[in-house]
């Protein structure tokens, strides 16, 4: 172990290592500890000279170990590992010591800085003696692909996979793909019809024989790693038989039962018990909606079935359970608009005449349940002002803090299309910044202002029905203070729109948790890097695209879906990824059996051999956790590149300045 | 306690969460004690309670565990074998005579960098005032020999 001959190399990254940290200092200090040949510091060590220096080192000194004191492992680990490897040294004798993330950016105190980075290079000189030469191992990629969401983030990653030849399985949980984008009326700011630039793309998906469409179903559990996943989906029954059903209709047209739909129409319309949640639903068959069908309810009525032409309609069908054996996965699974009824002081669900962004969708949606109409809720009355209330549920320390990206520009959208169906009607929008922000957004806003909305800068306090003052007998009032003025007001009006800001959906931690991965506090998912990695996560094999990452607009959500699509295409391209040697071992020599480990992995990477009463841990299906390396009591079990030599040796060398309380070495204690 | 006393806290960081809040801690220029001395393993669960110890008698005033929020650990539940492993290794020092403060475990999601950075604050402003650990009076009681032995045998046992 002592004739390891290790060369370190701390970076200034600039001034942002050099600014904080005495890096010559650390350098120099680094020279005289054990098994040191050359200690240097360096500009910019990830600069091709920076390697350069590493590279010609490990040939001319015969270094056998190298230290990098320089940003995160999760920046440049793998920078560094191939340039010991180039040099013809094994990657995995190189140890990083991060002194950027972890210390010269965090904290101002130089001396401190420059302590605790000594502390780290220590730590790491120490370690990096124990480290021992690992090979990647290679994992073959399952060339099939599951989506979960058949929003726009979807479909479009679903198409991209699917016209490159590989098989793609798309999981939703509603009777149609289409999402959110189904819903909407225009998009802004090309005033494009929402639907008919979806519409084709849906159709798309159900022609293209690459894709098996798994809608109203949902995904139970997961197990397995990149390449190899083994996904059960919960394909509930539609008591519909997929194989006879032409997608006539007539059995919603005959079903008795009316119902309100919550979830397509926004609430605002109706739908019948056994339904599609739209003409252009894909795929076109209906689902029956059990908790509302006459017969599963009472036991009679069957009018579906009775007039049901091809016999399709089956009230005996169960749902189905399915194991999808897939290589890579792309959660889209969208987003929830914010409930505002969670705002009581606006009204909603109390005042008839508020309305939420997503029912003025519907309402003005030639489609929709007023067939475009602009109404109020007694569906005759035509409203003669209108105010539009932005940062609903967004911007605000009580709800969500974040801004929602896209309500700004679709309350401009609806400023715009009151102005074409109610040209005599007056707009009011309360806003607090306008952000318009992206490609022909601005211009949108200056068109929207020029047709004479009224723009007042100010959060909304109240609605009310509650008049004070003549003029206000029947209409809405809306309390506010226009801040550009720096005076409270009252506003009478005939309809209140609420823009309702986007947040996760209500159940994303539970989908975390079936994948694996991470939320942020406010429920979206976490990406792996936020500047540069938007769209994979923590989890190898698993991307997200779409509002499930954060709130978006819909060019942003095909832009991810696609990306996402890129991914997985790069990984079934390749047939093998190399993965991380950082595997649990057994050695058989030292197992008592306990098969205490047995039980602790996630993965059920370790078996047991009765005839032998030894453990043994298969390692295609290791992670590299190390949950059973800690608790087997024989220490029979290694943790490669975590072993406890290494750990042990990296605290003694973090602790490297204060007083030790035994004059023992590591390996005495063990 | 002497104005001068810095504590030096042992941080364990899990690859996935912990240790990326740091990093975001840090991209993000928050500024936070600088006495957490930061080791990188896979999982909250591959820390041994020899490691906290093996920390502890090194010279260490404080070990800070830090993995996911239960439910988002990226190997499934291996924060949750650390937190069983938390409460009996907190046993035990209980009974050594080591203050409940000295070994922390927290949770802290790669997004949450403040998380992170508030937890080292806390934990160094809590062993500032509670001073040194002094391994060898608190549990050794002084008279090493002995007992030197048998925290070994301790240590073994968990």
């Amino acid at each position: 172990m002592n004739e390891e001959r290790i060369g370190v190399y701390v970076c200034h990254c600039g001034s942002n290592i050099a600014g904080t940290v005495a890096v010559e200092e650390v350098a120099q200090w680094a020279a005289k500890l054990p098994n040191v040949v050359v200690s240097r510091d360096y500009k910019f060590m990830c600069s091709s000279l920076g390697q350069e220096l590493v590279e010609k080192d490990i040939k001319e000194l015969g270094l056998t170990r190298v230290v990098v004191a320089a940003c995160s492992p999760h920046m440049h680990e793998r920078t560094f590992r191939a340039t010991c490897e180039r040099a013809g040294l094994n990657p995995f004798l190189f140890e990083m010591a991060n002194i950027r993330e972890l210390d010269s950016w965090a904290t101002d105190d130089r001396a401190a800085a420059t302590q605790k980075a000594k502390a780290m290079v220590s730590a790491a000189v120490r370690r990096v003696v124990y480290h021992q030469p690992l090979q990647l191992l290679p994992v073959k990629i399952n060339p099939n692909t599951l989506i979960v969401g058949g929003g726009v983030a979807g479909i479009t990653a679903a198409l991209e996979i699917a016209n490159a030849g590989y098989h793609v399985y798309l999981v939703e949980r509603e009777p149609s793909i289409g999402g959110h984008m189904a819903q909407l009326d225009k998009t802004f700011p090309t005033l494009d019809c929402s639907a008919c630039i979806l519409t084709p793309k849906m159709v798309d998906v159900a022609q293209n024989k690459n894709i098996t469409l798994l809608s109203w179903s949902q995904v139970e559990a997961v197990e397995g790693y990149v390449g190899n996943f083994t996904v059960t989906v919960r394909k509930k029954a539609r008591y519909v038989n997929e194989e006879k059903c032409t997608g006539c209709g007539i059995c919603i047209e005959k079903c008795p039962k009316k119902v309100i739909d919550e979830v397509f129409e926004a609430g605002l319309g109706y739908r019948k018990a056994i339904y599609r949640p739209f003409p252009q639903a894909v795929p076109k068959y209906p689902v029956i909606d059990t908790s509302n069908c006459i017969f599963f309810q009472r036991g009679k009525c069957k009018a579906c079935q009775m007039f049901c032409p091809t016999d399709a309609i089956d009230f005996e069908q169960q749902d189905q359970i399915l194991k999808l054996e897939v290589g890579n996965i792309i959660l889209a699974i969208g987003y929830d608009t914010f409930d505002p009824r969670r705002i009581p002081q606006y009204g909603y669900g109390r005042l008839a005449n508020v309305f939420t962004s997503l029912e003025f969708e519907r309402m003005v949606n030639a489609a929709g349940p007023t067939g475009g109409r602009i109404v109020l809720r007694d569906g005759v009355t035509t409203p003669k002002s209108v105010a539009i209330i932005h940062c609903v549920g967004s911007r605000d320390k009580n709800y969500n803090e974040h801004c929602s990206r896209i309500c700004c520009m679709y309350s401009l959208k609806f400023s715009h299309l009151l102005h074409e169906r109610l040209p005599d009607a007056q707009v009011y929008e309360f806003y607090i910044d306008i952000r318009a922000t992206a490609k022909r957004y601005e211009e949108f806003y200056h068109r929207v202002l020029e047709e004479g909305t009224r723009f007042i800068r100010g959060r909304v306090a109240e609605v009310t029905d509650a008049a004070r003052m003549p003029g206000e007998e029947g209409k809405l009032i809306v309390q506010y203070e226009d801040t550009l003025i720096g005076k409270q007001r009252r506003l009478p009006v005939d309809m209140v729109i609420l823009s309702l800001g986007m947040e996760a959906r209500r159940d994303s931690r539970e989908v975390a948790q079936i994948f694996g991965l991470g939320c942020e506090y406010n429920g979206f998912f976490i990406e792996r890097h936020p500047k540069l990695d938007p769209v994979n996560t923590m989890t190898e094999g698993i991307q997200i695209a779409g509002a499930c990452q954060g709130p978006m607009a819909i060019p942003e959500a095909v832009a991810q879906g696609a990306a996402a699509a890129a991914r997985v295409l790069s990984l079934i391209s390749q047939g093998t990824v190399m993965m991380e040697p950082v595997r649990a071992h057994i050695d058989a020599d030292k197992c008592s059996g306990c098969r205490i480990c047995n039980n602790l992995c996630p993965y059920n990477a370790i078996v047991f051999h009765e005839d032998r009463k030894v453990s043994e841990v298969i390692t295609a299906l290791c992670q590299g956790c190390g949950a059973c390396v800690a608790a087997c009591p024989s220490a029979a079990i290694t943790g490669a590149h975590f072993t406890d030599e290494q750990v042990m040796a990296q605290i003694e060398g973090m602790l490297w300045d204060v007083q030790p309380q035994f004059a023992m070495t590591s390996m005495e204690t063990r | 306690m002497n104005d001068s006393y810095e504590p030096v806290i042992v941080g364990f960081l899990c690859n996935w969460c912990s240790y990326r809040a740091a990093d975001l801690a840090g991209t993000s220029r928050l500024h936070y004690a600088p006495n957490m001395r930061p080791i990188r393993v896979m999982c909250s669960a591959r820390v041994e309670p020899q490691f906290v110890l093996k920390a502890l008698r090194e010279g260490a005033d404080g070990v800070l565990i830090a993995g996911c929020h239960p439910g988002e650990c990226h190997y499934v539940d291996g924060n949750i074998k650390a937190l069983r492993r938390y409460e009996l290794l907190k046993r035990m020092l209980r009974q050594l005579g080591i203050e409940e403060e000295r070994v922390q475990l927290v949770w802290a999601a790669a997004s949450e960098g403040n998380v992170l950075a508030d937890a080292v604050n806390r934990m160094t402003e809590q062993l500032r005032r509670l001073g040194p650990l002094r391994w060898r009076e608190t549990v050794l009681g002084g008279d090493a020999q002995p007992e030197e032995r048998a925290g070994e045998m301790m240590a073994k046992e968990v």
